[in-house]
């Protein structure tokens, strides 16, 4: 065991520091069944969540993972098979969705086609009673906000993309609702409006100050966003953490093949000695992990690219350091990606910078030193380190972005 | 693609100068065919309207005589007809209310619900299109006998209902499909129940469709001859009396009504037309 409990705890717990202790979101055990004739799907299975006020908060995963069903029963949409869901610290399980102080921005932005852009983010504060002139001030505001003051007297289909999809921001964020609920809201964007919106989303919550819940498959959006990230597969939440603790320390194989790219190294403890261990990997490379671990156990290590350095000497003994050939140079102008088999046929994807020093190695077929610092090798809590691991692509959103629902 | 643009000209093979190949012009037949379908449906139409204009002296409006508005002057002249004239049009209004509500109700539940008994609701809807009306009236007749009502303007009424239902719903249905739900639950979500949710979101998005259906609904009752014939009873609807009286000749008063029909019913469209539009 490598991560203990405490830091276990450690980790779920939020870098913003609220004033009132109760979080804006809770789950307690909600799993959710669906049935379909014999067959059942447990589409999330037992999740416990807290959600701090004013956190930006990523529920992360693959198609089918559960997150946008987690969504929507915060939303009100689905109601949970089992557990309770709790809002502020009230009870909402089973209150209908026009009863919850939550909105919700829908991946197709849902805007009302019939009503002009004034009527669309009007229509929530009428339907709280909120006085005529109060409307027409707030939502001047808040039109504001998203920088569409102009387009008030417009129809969504008048808009573009972008412009709807702000839309649909402003209409949620309106009614000042106590957390707001994003599914995908910036998957049918293309790759440069998504980008510019990823900032603008981040500066709008931190103007407004309301806990935002982010639904999304892209891994990326979700580390340059979130204050914190539950990574979902299989409908229960595999690890929630900062963006950092996700990526440099991920729980489980799933969440390390996940996020970002990593090489998985699979090795037989041995010797443990000043705080870390050797470890004897599969080709009999033996390398340092910077984990003391008990010999003999079974050791699933990840390594992530950038932490590799290749070199055609020998480096310092003091480091990990394995042996193998390229097979594969990618060349990206600031940097290179290179793919280096190890000797029992083990891949290693090694991203190296290009600085001056790195035009001497590699081309494919050539010999090459692989070594990175021993405290780089992270070995994955064994615990988790038994389940298989669900097939991963290097980039998961690449494969993602087509087939979501 | 037009013939008529020339080659792509590849430089230096072809000499400039050389005369380009004559281009072949091509019979656009689709051009043709559609105007013979346009006339095909309208030439009937325009004959109805220029013979309302027909200066007749005799029974039979048959041969063009000369101009003349009289006709529209004394389009109220027959009584009877002009009592037939109302009888129609009272039921094809009561069935466009009637069926439009019904139709309506019913294709948002086909279009949006699962329930028991989908399946069988569709086949009883499509065998209400495609029975022949000879088959459907006589039934009707035979069980409005049977349950002792007296044929007349309410069993007028309700047969055309029945049989004008499944369109309206047909057409409502399609348009239910193509409605993201997503819309209505974003209603929900800024706080509308399930009432102001379909009155200012649901219902908004269907009328054209519902429009649409009840016009058709209209426009089936008004003209129907077949089925009304069997459970008219006492009452003579208008296509019940120009049949009537196609024996002794007809007079051009029904030209005039059915052009003012005509007329009112593309007007109608047109407006419904422009509803959508400004709706989208």
């Amino acid at each position: 065991m490598t991560i203990t409990a405490h830091e276990r705890a450690d980790m779920s717990r939020s870098p913003i520091a609220g004033t009132d202790p109760t979080p804006a979101i809770s789950l307690h055990g909600v799993s959710k069944v669906y049935r379909s004739g014999s067959e059942t799907v447990t589409a999330v299975r037992e999740v416990d969540l807290n959600i701090e006020r004013g956190e930006f908060f990523s529920l992360l995963g693959p198609s089918g993972c559960g997150k946008t069903t987690t969504m929507r029963m915060i939303a009100g949409f689905d109601d949970p098979t089992d557990g309770e869901v709790r809002l502020t610290g009230n009870d909402v399980t089973g209150v209908p969705p026009n009863h919850r102080d939550v909105n919700m921005v829908f991946q197709s932005y849902a805007l009302f086609p019939h009503m002009s852009v004034h009527d669309n983010v009007a229509f929530g504060l009428k339907r709280s009673g909120v006085a005529k002139r109060e409307i027409s001030g707030r939502v001047g505001e808040m039109l504001d906000l998203v920088e569409l003051g102009d387009r008030a007297g417009h129809k969504p289909a008048q808009l573009s993309g972008g412009q709807q999809q702000r839309v649909a921001l402003a209409r949620a964020l309106v009614n000042r609702p106590s957390a707001l609920l994003l599914d995908e809201p910036l998957g049918a964007l293309d790759l440069k409006l998504r980008q510019s919106m990823q900032s603008e989303l981040k500066r709008i919550q931190r103007e407004v100050g309301i806990t935002f819940v982010y639904v999304t498959h892209d891994q990326g959006e979700a580390l340059t966003m979130s204050d914190r990230i539950a990574v979902m597969n299989e409908g229960i939440v595999e690890q929630l953490g900062s963006p950092a603790e996700v990526y440099e320390r991920p729980a489980t194989r799933f969440v390390a093949g996940f996020i970002g790219t990593s090489n998985l190294l699979t090795g037989t403890a041995g010797e443990a000695r000043d705080g870390g261990s050797d470890v004897r990997l599969a080709d009999d490379h033996v390398v340092r992990a910077g984990t003391a671990l008990l010999p003999g156990a079974a050791v699933d290590m990840t390594v992530r690219p950038e932490k590799i350095r290749i070199t055609t000497h020998e480096p310092d003994a003091a480091l990990s350091r394995v042996r193998g050939t390229v097979t594969d140079t990618v060349y990206l102008g600031s940097a290179t990606h290179y793919t280096v088999r190890l000797a029992d046929g083990t891949e290693i994807v090694v991203f190296c910078q290009n600085t001056s020093d790195a035009l001497e190695v590699a081309e494919a077929g050539s010999a090459v030193w692989l070594s990175w610092q021993p405290q780089h090798s992270y070995v994955l809590p064994e615990a988790h380190a038994s389940r298989p691991a669900p097939h991963t692509p290097a980039d998961p959103s690449d494969e993602e972005t087509h087939n979501h629902a | 693609m037009s013939t008529d643009t020339a080659h792509p000209v590849r430089p230096d093979t072809t000499p400039r100068a050389a005369p380009a190949a004559r281009p072949r012009r091509r019979i656009d037949w689709g051009k043709y065919f559609t105007w013979a379908v346009l006339a095909w449906l309208f030439v009937p139409i325009t004959f109805m309207i220029a013979f309302s204009f027909n200066d007749v002296s005799g029974r039979h409006n048959v041969r063009w005589e000369g101009f003349t508005l009289r006709w529209y002057g004394q389009a109220f002249a027959y009584r009877d007809l002009t009592e037939a004239l109302l009888y129609s049009l009272a039921i094809a209004l009561l069935t466009m209310l009637i069926a439009g509500i019904i139709g309506s109700l019913l294709g948002l539940a086909l279009g949006r619900h699962r329930f028991h008994g989908k399946n069988s609701t569709n086949v009883v809807m499509f065998a209400a299109i495609s029975a022949p009306e000879v088959v459907i009236g006589a039934a009707l007749l035979s069980l409005f006998l049977l349950a002792g009502v007296k044929a007349g303007f309410v069993t007028i009424v309700i047969a055309h209902v029945m049989f004008t239902v499944s369109f309206v719903a047909i057409t409502v249905r399609a348009r239910v499909i193509t409605l993201d739900p997503k819309l209505e639950e974003a209603a929900r979500d800024l706080g509308a129940g399930p009432w102001t949710t379909f009155r200012l979101v649901t219902l908004p998005m269907l009328t054209p469709a519902i429009m649409a259906g009840g016009l058709l609904a209209f426009a089936l009752s008004i003209d129907d001859y077949i089925i009304t014939s069997f459970v008219s009873g006492e009452v003579t609807t208008f296509p019940l009396w120009i049949w009537g009286s196609t024996r002794v000749g007809i007079p051009p008063q029904v030209n005039v009504m059915g052009t003012l029909i005509f007329v009112v019913g593309v007007l109608l469209a047109v407006v419904n037309v422009i509803v959508a539009r400004r709706r989208r």
